[in-house]
């Protein structure tokens, strides 16, 4: 009976590319929105992802989330050195400043200050020049999207022409020499990304009291991490391990801002249409087709042979939209992110959600037809 | 041309054997209360296996009701109804389904063809129904259409690119290819012109009748009377009269 059901499904051009085209929509306003989110919600800690090396993230006690930077003494960097189970510990700076540009305009930057001796906490991937050419004086590393992008520089014809090695910028009345670009996952505030020295940076940087971030430590083998964060919060800190302090910026982006609801509000409306287009178009279909269905009723097949036929209609329409719509989606995304600093993530999981929802959605449709067709009574074929 | 394709018709049956369907007092009414429509008024009816039988009268008199009932499509509300052995009301909805399957085959007023599937398709599913693997199935469907005078070219067409008789001779062959045992059309000729009936109802009469198959015809269409071995005569709700021959009724009636 499979045959029979696709090909009646095939046989109705129209309807049958008007279902799809409704699901390809649906699947598609499903995908797109997450896609963004998660994107968008993998840019709040990309800074903890990059720095992949520490165990343990210390901070003030009441930062709400990574970018609530809320200064330490550069004392706690030996405290926490000194904690037992402690490998090794460094500070790292991280700071907002503004960056002059040639034309005279300014350009806020994160500066990323590196511990001088180690230079623990930089840039995952260098694109030109070296990590350890930050020891030149004066020296900063820039990011790949910020030397392209806002750090360019304003050639008198108006052509913008990306920042190299050997350019100079004015960061906070300071001259700085770019000896490198390194490749970073793109931020939340999508600003660029100025990597130095920690002694450099707090030297730009507006003095303060206290300049230290946060310190970045190293577990020895064998200890238990969630222990000596635990150690570490006798110290008056507060610790996370790198997956915990990015569930907490991720909650506190989640709680505090109103991106879950502009996201569910547009996957609610991707749902909706895929319901509507979709549903009403499969709907359609089968009444145009009751007749058929009656037919084959009253020749002997069964209610549940029915059931099989119209899942199989709705499983072939949605496998077709629910691929078109994701392609359509990731090709999209794809060409973007190579042009543009849009937020982009398609992970596996979000794949298994939409294509839940695109069920969800043929279920939903189906569901309407095959009750539709149970209770059909045979009787209509001598109808005329 | 049909009728040169055509081997003689067979003679009628000189002696019926056993009865295929007996229906004693049945009664059907729709609705309830004052707008209650009753259909069937308690219909005695027998047909026996080997003969063509017609089941004429009014618009309205039930003529469809009867078929549906004897079909297994329709349930009755009182009366007796054996089909081939079987009464529906002793099986449930699954069994009287599966037993239509094999047993009953259906020529229907309009065709009801599936549009998307071609003409062989189209006479392959009573047997894809019944479990027959399709590539089985389109071979005898092949078999079948070939009798009744389909070429090559013609089995792949689609039913809305062929005439109306030639999709009538697609339901003929699709109501005979499970090798049913009961055979009920409902006014096969309605949708045909005089001479394209007149060609189908003799195809029918030369292919679907056999020793063991009875075929019930409901029309009102005098044309074709003259194929019937008897013809029931239905108004109101009963049957008035069942005449032995076409001629005893052209005779009487």
């Amino acid at each position: 009976m499979n045959f029979i059901a696709i090909k009646m499904l095939l046989g109705d051009r129209a309807k049958y590319i008007g279902i799809v085209i409704g699901l390809t929509f649906a699947s598609f306003l499903l995908t797109w929105p997450s896609a963004l989110f998660t994107g968008v919600m993998k840019r709040t800690f990309s800074f903890v992802t990059d720095v992949g090396l520490p165990d343990i993230w210390v901070v003030d006690p009441q930062a709400q989330y990574i970018e609530d930077v809320k200064p330490l003494r550069d004392t706690e960097v030996l405290r926490v050195r000194g904690t037992e189970g402690v490998q090794w510990a460094v500070g790292l700076y991280k700071g907002m400043l503004r960056a002059r540009m040639d034309d005279g305009t300014f350009q806020n930057c994160t500066v990323v200050g590196l511990d001088d001796a180690t230079l623990i906490g930089g840039p995952p991937k260098m694109v030109a020049g070296e990590l350890a050419d930050l020891r030149q004086a004066d020296s900063v590393i820039v990011d790949e999207t910020g030397a392209r992008g806002k750090l360019a520089k304003k050639q008198p014809d108006g052509r913008r022409v990306p920042l190299k090695i050997g350019d100079t910028l004015e960061l906070n009345d300071h001259r700085c020499i770019v000896v490198g670009i390194c490749r970073i996952t793109q931020t939340f505030q999508n600003v660029p990304v100025l990597y130095t020295t920690y002694s450099r940076a707090t030297t730009i940087a507006p003095q303060e009291r206290k300049l230290l971030s946060f310190v970045i430590a190293k577990a020895k083998p064998g200890t238990d991490v969630s222990a000596l964060c635990q150690r570490i919060g006798r110290l008056g800190l507060r610790a996370y391990t790198p997956y915990e302090f990015k569930k907490l910026t991720f909650w506190y982006f989640l709680k505090y801002t109103g991106m879950p609801i502009n996201f569910l509000t547009v996957v609610t409306l991707g749902f909706i249409v895929g319901i509507a287009i979709s549903g009403q178009t499969f709907y359609n279909f089968t009444l145009d087709n009751l007749r058929y269905f009656g037919t084959l009723k009253a020749m002997g097949t069964t209610n549940r042979k029915l059931l099989r036929m119209i899942s199989l209609q709705a499983a072939e329409v949605g496998a077709i939209g629910y691929g078109l719509g994701v392609g359509a989606a990731s090709a999209w995304g794809g060409f973007l992110s190579g042009r543009t600093q849009i937020a982009f993530s398609l992970p596996w999981p979000l794949l298994l959600v939409s294509a839940s929802a695109v069920l969800v959605i043929c279920i939903g449709a189906a569901a309407v037809s095959i009750r539709k067709v149970m209770k059909l009574e045979p009787a209509m074929v001598f109808r005329s | 041309m049909i009728a040169t394709q055509l081997p003689p018709a067979p003679a009628k049956t000189e002696t019926p054997n056993q009865v295929s369907v007996r229906c004693a007092n049945v009664t059907k009414t729709f609705g309830a209360g004052r707008t209650a429509v009753r259909a069937l008024r308690g219909v005695n009816l027998d047909i026996r296996a080997g003969e063509l039988m017609m089941l004429v009268g009014p618009s309205g008199c039930g003529k469809t009701t009867l078929i549906s009932v004897i079909a297994g499509v329709l349930s009755r509300d009182g009366g007796d109804c054996s089909v081939l052995g079987r009464d529906y009301i002793r099986m449930s909805t699954d069994a009287t389904t599966e037993f239509r399957g094999r047993n009953i085959g259906f020529v229907f007023q309009a065709w009801n063809l599936i549009p998307a599937l071609t003409a062989v398709e189209n006479v392959s599913v009573p047997l894809i129904i019944n479990g027959i693997r399709r590539r089985d199935a389109i071979a005898r469907a092949a078999e079948i259409l070939f009798k009744v005078g389909f070429d090559d070219r013609m089995m792949q067409s689609f039913p809305p690119d062929l005439s109306g008789g030639q999709q009538q001779r697609i339901a003929i062959a699709r109501s005979l290819v499970h090798d049913p045992r009961l055979i009920v059309c409902d006014e096969p000729t309605s949708a045909l012109d005089s001479e394209t009936g007149h060609k189908v109802v003799q195809l029918m009469r030369t292919l679907a009748v056999g020793k063991d198959r009875a075929l019930l015809v409901v029309t009102h269409d005098a044309r074709i009377f003259e194929f019937a071995d008897r013809i029931a005569q239905m108004d109101d709700g009963v049957i008035k009269r069942v005449f032995d021959s076409p001629e005893e009724m052209k005779v009487e009636g």
